[in-house]
């Protein structure tokens, strides 16, 4: 990678949940970049702050403390408006359980996203590329936990998004549905060129990323890059 | 402090919880337990009311009238079988002129009833006549207070022709005028009519009937046949000019207070089913969504080892709770209403006191039924769960399977955004429900409809009572039959353009066993101030031969045109004859019978007479005219058009005001209650998937939208289907208001479907909005967490 675009940039990120007298550091000062392209696995142990990071620059919550910049966008400032506005159109997620519409099939999963995305692609394109082509009338009830995964993946690539963030995409699933995923979600980076982050308690996935970067004690304790990416396949469980 | 078990405390927390909820169930309870406490309560208030006032004045049960009986007729009379009390009095019509009225005013001169007497008087001020005095008099409260008489105030009457001052001594109500109307007029003007009683002698002599009397009223013995007593007292008084004695039923007082309680029952039987109805749905469709979501935890209480009545018992007890509330503001609402109820009745009607006791019995009844529909609620819900296995209980449910619609043939012709596809899908994969929702809406549409709707029909039949049959400005009745020579004579008045005479007579039409006693009107032939109406409600010629009936009339006595029927004329010589009927009419105002005047008066055999002349008057010699009645000695009642009809408007807009006031509220509470419960459920189920699109990108608006189109479905769904049911509770409400006193038009505008659509929606709006809130503060990240 040359010069890489810093596409996100976090500093001195902190969020902090009170209930009652007891307050949870749950962020303590978290600085950060990605470039754009890059994808990057977050490791850590459990309760070290990886989702409150995930969700604060996806803009699904407010940090207490900092400032966090999607391009020229200053995150951390945005109202719940302007936070909704960022997500429809430059982020997709994809979560541990899914969460699909269950009165929906998979083909109107995603074009839930595509309807109101800004430069979509077509549906029938997003699922074929986490090769369910075959799924598309499905009700989620009637998929496989990979399955509704792959859905879910569809539709967060579906509007062509900039950054795709999963956490623990593969948690719900088998070694061999989960490499199933983690192949979708790592053609979806290449073909669409989305920086992608990955959270995720399986350490052997680290050899995937381009960077991998370890969350413990809410912050970032260490940063490694990978000279050489394994293919999913090639990962032991 | 009481130490309460842990399942009570749940119970508890789940009110708390689900107080808006709840508290909107509990209203709509609360209008049931209302309008049942109301409705029984003030049924109940007036009938004992009417019963003990009847009982403490003696109300006669039989009435009869004559020419000139003997008074030694009377010991004979009280000598029949079955008759327990006797009263002999005079009655005339007299005009009288008030100072402070330009229009001639009207008193029903009647006998002061004997000491011991029927039909006493609850003497309100001052004292009754001095027996002898014939410039005395007690004088009816209502016509009292609406020109200011007070013992000691003089009034000018014209006794038999003759101009006479009389002093009031007292002030009084009787059983027998609680609601008092003038002869031929159609609301109860205590301005222009009252009664005054003056003693018996002093009225026999004004009237020549030394002796004699003209009026007669009989208490029974209780169990005695009022058939038997009537044929042979109408024997007794035949030779007397008998006109044919007539039971309570047919007394104007008591008549008009049988109509009023009538629609009282009518709206305490219709109001409340459907209050309750719609509470039971609420209940069934909010338990069964907090079981769904309380699955696990009643799977695990079970195998804690409380067995399956412990469960329904603390459902049960949940929907108790609620019920409680309901029938507690029920109860409060209703004994408020109640009393607001009193007043209106003890302003429009003459009571001497008002019995609206706080007889337990409706509240109780209300309380009863209403935990009995909560609990038929619960029931289905509860049975669901109550008696699964624990460990079935404690596995989550089967994900929830959708279905495409039709099978998707529809999608696939027509794309529907994914958003209006989600509402399609959630409403019918729970039909019940949504149908539940959607009638629930419809009752109150049909509220509305079934009440709204009295205005239009109001006004029609104002229209062709007041504009189309009634043409007159004015209505001259004679106090007793006169010459058609006296037509003239007011043909002559000041302010006078045209004059039709009219001769109306008592009789008895009979056809097979249906028989009804009716006033037979003769009417000026080539007339134009006395229309009749076809039932299409054109005007109609009055055929030369035959008798015109009212539907109404023709419908009791079950003829057809064309058919004969029996009329024994009451007055005169009695005769009886057959009459074909020869054409219906339509009509609102009591039962009528009408042929041409000349037939009629062929028929009485006594030459030509005439009762009374309806006139179109100038209204600038409205003065004069009025001054020339005051001095006609035979003039017994002028009625006025305009102020019949400003008086009836006056009524009505009172009661307008109340009526619309409850029947919007009632609307609003179901409206409110239903809608309000069906989102916040739709929102329970729907939470995490609008979360989710929250995530996606979903703005706020977008995702309130989902929700919001379920309800506008269901609201807009519930329109016709209210409208119809509306419509049905129309017809049932002209039913139980329409008596042998008047109809109601049937009459339903598009703007009562308009209003009816427009008010619901308000509160459906007003309602939803209510969830905003809750959707705008849905949580994304608690959603991510979780499975379902
Ligand atoms: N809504 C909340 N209220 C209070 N504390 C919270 C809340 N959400 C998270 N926390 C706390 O913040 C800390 C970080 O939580 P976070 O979910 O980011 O951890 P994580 O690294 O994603 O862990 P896991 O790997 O288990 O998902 C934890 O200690 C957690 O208990
Ligand atoms: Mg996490």
């Amino acid at each position: 990678m040359d010069a890489p675009v810093p596409i996100f940039r976090a500093h001195g990120l902190t969020k902090t949940y009170r209930s009652g007298t007891v307050e949870v550091q749950a962020l303590r000062g978290v600085d950060f970049q990605a470039a754009a392209g890059e994808f990057i696995v977050i490791l850590g142990p459990s309760g070290s702050g990886k989702s409150t990071f995930l969700n604060i620059i996806g803009g699904l919550d407010q940090a207490t403390s900092g400032e966090a910049w999607f391009m020229d966008h200053e995150l951390t400032r945005l109202s719940d408006a302007g936070l909704t506005r960022y997500r429809r159109d430059h982020v997709g997620f994809v979560f541990q359980f899914y969460n699909l519409v269950p009165s929906l099939t998979a083909l109107e999963n995603v074009r839930l996203v595509t309807e109101i995305a800004r430069r979509p692609m077509s549906p029938r394109e997003a699922l074929a590329m986490v090769g369910l082509e075959d799924r598309v009338d499905h009700f989620p009830a009637e998929l496989s936990g990979g399955e509704q995964q792959r859905v879910a993946i569809a539709r967060a690539i579906s509007k062509n998004p900039e950054v795709l963030l999963c956490d623990e995409p593969t948690g719900a699933l088998d070694s061999a549905t989960g490499v199933r995923v983690l192949e979708a979600l790592m053609r979806v980076n290449e073909a669409i060129g989305a920086t992608t982050l990955v959270i995720t308690h399986n350490a052997a996935i680290k050899d995937l990323a381009h960077r991998v970067v370890r969350f413990a004690n809410g912050g970032i304790s260490g940063v490694e890059e990978n000279t050489t990416r394994k293919s999913p396949a090639e990962v032991s469980w | 402090m009481i130490r309460l078990a842990p399942l009570h405390i749940k119970l508890l927390r789940d009110l708390r919880r689900l107080w808006a909820q709840a508290l909107a169930i509990a209203l709509v309870m609360a209008a049931g337990v209302a309008t049942l406490v109301l409705g029984v309560g003030a049924t109940d208030a007036l009938d004992r009311t009417r019963e003990a006032y009847y009982e403490e004045n003696r109300f006669a049960d039989v009435f009869a009238s004559a020419t000139r009986a003997p008074e030694a007729l009377l010991a004979e009379i009280e000598a029949l079988d079955g008759v327990l009390d006797a009263e002999a009095r005079i009655v005339r019509l007299a005009l009288v002129n008030m100072p402070d009225m330009a229009e001639p005013g009207s008193l029903l001169l009647v006998s002061v009833p004997r000491a011991e007497g029927l039909n006493r008087l609850h003497l309100r001020q001052g004292r009754l006549p001095e027996a002898g005095r014939a410039d005395e008099a007690v004088v009816s409260q209502d016509f009292a207070a609406a020109h200011g008489l007070l013992p000691g105030s003089d009034v000018q009457v014209l006794i038999n022709g003759r101009k006479r001052q009389v002093t009031i001594t007292g002030i009084a109500i009787s059983p027998e005028y609680i609601y008092a109307l003038g002869p031929g007029d159609m609301m109860p003007d205590p301005r222009r009519f009252g009664i005054a009683w003056m003693p018996h002698d002093s009225l026999a002599a004004a009237f020549d009937r030394q002796g004699a009397f003209d009026d007669l009223v009989l208490k029974l013995v209780p169990g005695a046949s009022e058939p038997r007593v009537i044929a042979r007292l109408d024997t007794l008084l035949e030779p007397y000019g008998g006109r044919g004695a007539t039971t309570r039923k047919d007394q104007m007082s008591h008549a008009f207070l049988d109509a009023e309680l009538r629609q009282l029952r009518g709206m305490s039987r219709v109001l409340p089913p459907i209050f309750l109805a719609v509470a039971a749905f609420l209940v069934n469709m909010t338990l069964w969504r907090l079981i769904t979501l309380e699955r696990e935890q009643i799977g695990l209480l079970k195998a804690l080892g409380y067995g399956p009545w412990a469960i329904v018992r603390h459902y049960v007890g949940f929907v108790a709770a609620i019920a409680a509330i309901g029938i507690a503001i029920g109860w409060a609402a209703g004994a408020w209403m109640g009393a607001g109820l009193a007043g209106i009745y003890a302003r429009f009607f003459d009571f001497p006191y008002l019995i609206f006791t706080q007889n337990p019995r409706p509240y109780a009844v209300a309380a009863l039924v209403t935990l009995g529909a909560a609990v038929a609620g619960a029931v289905g819900a509860v049975r669901a769960v109550a008696w699964l296995p624990p460990a079935v209980a404690m596995s989550p449910p089967a994900p929830v399977r959708y279905r495409r619609l039709w099978g998707g043939a529809l999608e696939r012709r027509v794309r529907f955004r994914q958003s209006a596809v989600m509402t399609a899908r959630h409403l019918l994969r729970w039909p019940v429900r949504t149908g539940g929702g959607v009638l629930g809406v419809a009752f109150a549409v049909a509220v509305l409809v079934g009440s709204l709707w009295s205005f239009g029909s109001i006004e029609r039949m104002i229209d062709l009572t007041f504009t189309q049959t009634e043409r007159q400005d004015a209505t001259l009745v004679f106090a007793e039959a006169r010459p058609h020579a006296a037509l003239y004579a007011v043909r002559h008045m000041p302010g006078v353009l045209r004059a039709e005479p009219e001769r109306v007579v008592s009789v008895r039409l009979s056809h097979g066993p249906a028989e009804r006693r009716v006033g037979l009107a003769g009417v000026a032939e080539g007339g134009d101030l006395s229309r009749l109406l076809d039932p299409t409600g054109q005007p109609m010629a009055l055929p030369d031969a035959g008798v015109v009936l009212s539907e109404a009339l023709a419908d009791l006595l079950t003829v057809r045109v064309g058919d004969e029927v029996v009329v024994e004329v009451l007055e005169g010589d009695r005769r009886v004859t057959r009459l074909p009927v020869s054409g219906l009419s339509q009509g609102y105002v009591g039962l009528g019978a009408a042929m041409p005047l000349s037939a009629l008066n062929r028929m009485l055999g006594e030459g030509a007479m005439i009762s009374a002349v309806r006139l179109t008057l100038d209204p600038a010699a409205l003065p004069a005219f009025h001054a020339a009645v005051k001095d006609t000695p035979q003039a017994g009642f002028l009625s006025l058009k305009s102020l019949t009809l400003s008086r009836f408007r006056q009524t009505m807009a009172e009661n307008i005001t109340i009526s619309t006031t409850v029947y919007l509220s009632l609307a609003a509470i179901i409206a409110f209650g239903v809608v309000y419960n069906f989102a916040r459920i739709s929102l329970s189920e729907q939470g995490r998937e609008l979360a989710s699109l929250r995530v996606l990108g979903f703005t706020r608006a977008e995702v309130a939208g989902i929700l919001y189109g379920e309800i506008a479905v269901v609201v807009l769904l519930a329109q016709p289907l209210g409208w119809l049911i509306g419509t049905g509770f129309a017809v049932l409400v002209v039913r139980a208001f329409s008596s042998e006193l008047y109809r109601v038009p049937l009459v339903i505008g598009p703007e009562v479907y308009a209003w009816a659509s427009l008010v619901v929606i308000a509160a459906a709006l007003a309602s939803a909005l209510l969830v905003r809130g809750r959707i705008n503060t849905l949580d994304m990240v608690e959603v991510l967490k979780t499975r379902e």
